[in-house]
């Protein structure tokens, strides 16, 4: 269907049929749950934090295509990754987003931080609702890494 | 034979003759809220191009002229919903606030620790968390009446749920699956248990005809918005002898006699429950949009819905069988056209985007209805909601775009 190969591309929806590493984490892995109230979506995700390093991540809960391929991307993309590129990631990825700092200005994107697969969800900011999607999952991360 | 001509009906509304990308709009979302015909339009240019003035408190011509479009419209309301009393008529901001007027000034007044208000599954949270809010601010107790798996209300154990009730808290038509509750029937168990019945009548107003002296009600409430008037204003109706004992709600200009230093006069109603400036235009145009159905005939409307609801259950049964559930009852005579679809589980968010290609407007979300969606085993769900201005050929273009819907998610 003509104009929405941007947002449903291949890849996205490989990941939707297929998400990685579905499940659930025992304690002490910290556990944080992101609601989007728009659709009434839920998203668990669990992280094992060791010397600074994700050694396992998990994603639990229901959502559309792209929340679910974008938590299934970001696990992917932070497993086996030092805390501090996975903030600079998380960073890049909101910034894809157009989702300004905390100042309230663009994120310039940093050549340093390779999103990979990730850039498939670029189309998402042509539809600005589904920017929550795309985030949500990141947005839980971080709730998650707080309790780190 | 159709008694409403649906085709020439949309040409009366400006929007639904809006193309995007080349192609019309195909509005299926009137349970959330309905497009307007120029008569509404008209009529609320009009009144502020000539008529518009302060109401109630000024002495020159035109603030009369202003109060009398104002009070008209709530003669209007009243002769719509057969009320005794013109002053039964309360406008509100909106359906919400209606119902939180009611558990705030008369729930306060009237209930305690203890006392068991009776809801139902169904319900739109607009009628749960204003008695959630009593619940914890007083300790009153909440029963709930479950649901037939066919999304009808389960009366079987509805005498031991109203024994000992003091409220009793209803919707007359679900804005998620449609169905149409028997109204009359709760209002007389309500009344045999010695509970108010509360009837949250907003999906049933814009699309039946409406007697709350037949029903037997003690408090309604609907939204402007959704019978084809503006947003900003909604109406409240009370028996009088009721809203004559409740407290006032908001305090403030308009709703009083008299203010001393050392306290105040409530005014007679319905000036007691409407503080401040109200929304005096969309009053005006809530009037024209009561005109717009009165002139159609709200039984015309009602059978040409049943006839738009049995042609989608029959289309989309015949042409996706099993691939896709709709929820609620099938029969028609307890329904109206607001059907909540899973189709080949695709997510109702992927679905209402794909829909959106062909420009058909479906809502999909928790339609503020989370108790029921647990309940339907759901986060979400897509809704395509039906009104005087789609037909059958609106079935059929959501129908085709399912069928792309498929294509992407190949499932």
């Amino acid at each position: 269907m003509p104009g929405l190969e941007d947002l449903y591309r291949e890849i996205i929806l490989d990941h939707h049929r297929t998400p990685r590493n579905r499940g659930e984490l025992p304690p002490p892995a910290a556990h944080a749950v992101g609601h989007n109230p728009l659709c009434g979506d839920e998203i668990d995700v669990y992280v094992q934090v060791a010397d600074d390093v994700i050694t396992d991540v998990k994603v639990g809960g229901q959502g559309c295509s792209i929340s679910q391929s974008s938590a299934s991307m970001m696990s992917q993309a932070i497993k086996g990754k030092p805390l501090p590129e996975v903030l600079a990631l998380v960073r890049r990825f909101k910034g894809m987003m157009s989702i300004p700092d905390e100042d309230g200005n663009p994120v310039e994107p940093d050549p340093n931080v390779k999103l990979g697969d990730l850039e498939a969800l670029q189309g998402v900011v042509k539809y600005p609702v589904r920017i929550k999607c795309a985030t949500l999952s990141w947005n839980t991360l971080l709730e998650a890494l707080e309790q780190v | 034979m159709n008694t409403l001509d649906a085709a020439t009906i949309k040409k009366q509304f400006p929007l639904l003759l809006r193309e995007v990308n080349g192609l019309p709009l195909v509005y299926l979302d009137s349970a959330n809220t309905s497009q307007k015909p120029q008569s509404v339009i008209d009529s609320m240019t009009t009144f502020m191009e000539q008529s518009y003035a302060p109401i109630n408190r000024s002495a020159y011509y035109l603030a009369a002229e202003a109060t009398d479009a104002f009070e008209g419209a709530r003669e209007k309301v009243q002769r719509f919903i057969n009320a005794r009393r013109t002053h039964e008529v309360i406008f509100t901001k909106n359906a919400t606030e209606a119902l939180n007027l009611v558990a705030y000034s008369w729930g306060r007044a009237n209930l305690t620790t203890g006392d068991v208000v009776v809801l139902t599954h169904m319900e739109h949270h607009a009628n749960i968390v204003p008695w959630l809010m009593l619940q914890q601010e007083r300790g009153i107790v909440l029963r709930w009446v479950p649901l037939t798996a066919d999304g009808q209300l389960d009366l079987t154990n509805l005498p031991e749920l109203l024994a000992g009730a003091k409220v009793f808290g209803f919707t007359a038509m679900s804005n998620v699956m449609g169905t149409i509750t028997p109204v009359q029937q709760l209002c007389a168990a309500a009344h045999a248990a010695g509970a108010l019945a509360i009837v949250d009548a907003c999906q049933y107003v814009p699309h039946n005809l409406t007697d709350v002296q037949a029903w037997g009600a003690d408090f309604i409430a609907f939204s402007s918005h959704k019978m084809c008037g503006p947003s900003g204003i909604g109406v409240l109706w009370g028996r009088e002898e009721l809203l004559e004992a409740m407290p006032p709600f908001l305090g403030g200009g308009n709703m009083i006699l008299d203010v001393r230093l050392d306290g105040f006069t409530c005014a007679e109603l319905p000036a007691k429950f409407e503080a401040g400036t109200p929304p005096i235009t969309e009053a005006v145009g809530l009037g024209a949009a009561v005109d717009f159905l009165n002139e159609l005939g709200m039984d015309n409307v009602r059978q040409h819905e049943i006839e738009v609801a049995s042609y989608a259950i029959r289309t989309l049964r015949e042409r996706f069988g099993d691939d896709i559930t709709l929820h609620g009852p099938t029969n028609v005579e307890v329904r109206g056209a607001t059907f909540s679809l899973e189709f080949r589980g695709i997510h109702p968010h992927d679905l209402s985007q794909v829909l959106d290609q062909r420009n058909v407007c479906v809502r999909a979300g928790h339609h503020c209805a989370k108790p029921l969606m647990r309940e339907l085993g759901v986060n979400a769900t897509a809704r395509a909601s039906f009104y005087l201005y789609n037909d059958t050929s609106d079935v059929d273009t959501l129908a085709d775009a399912l069928d792309s819907a498929s294509d992407i998610f190949g499932s």
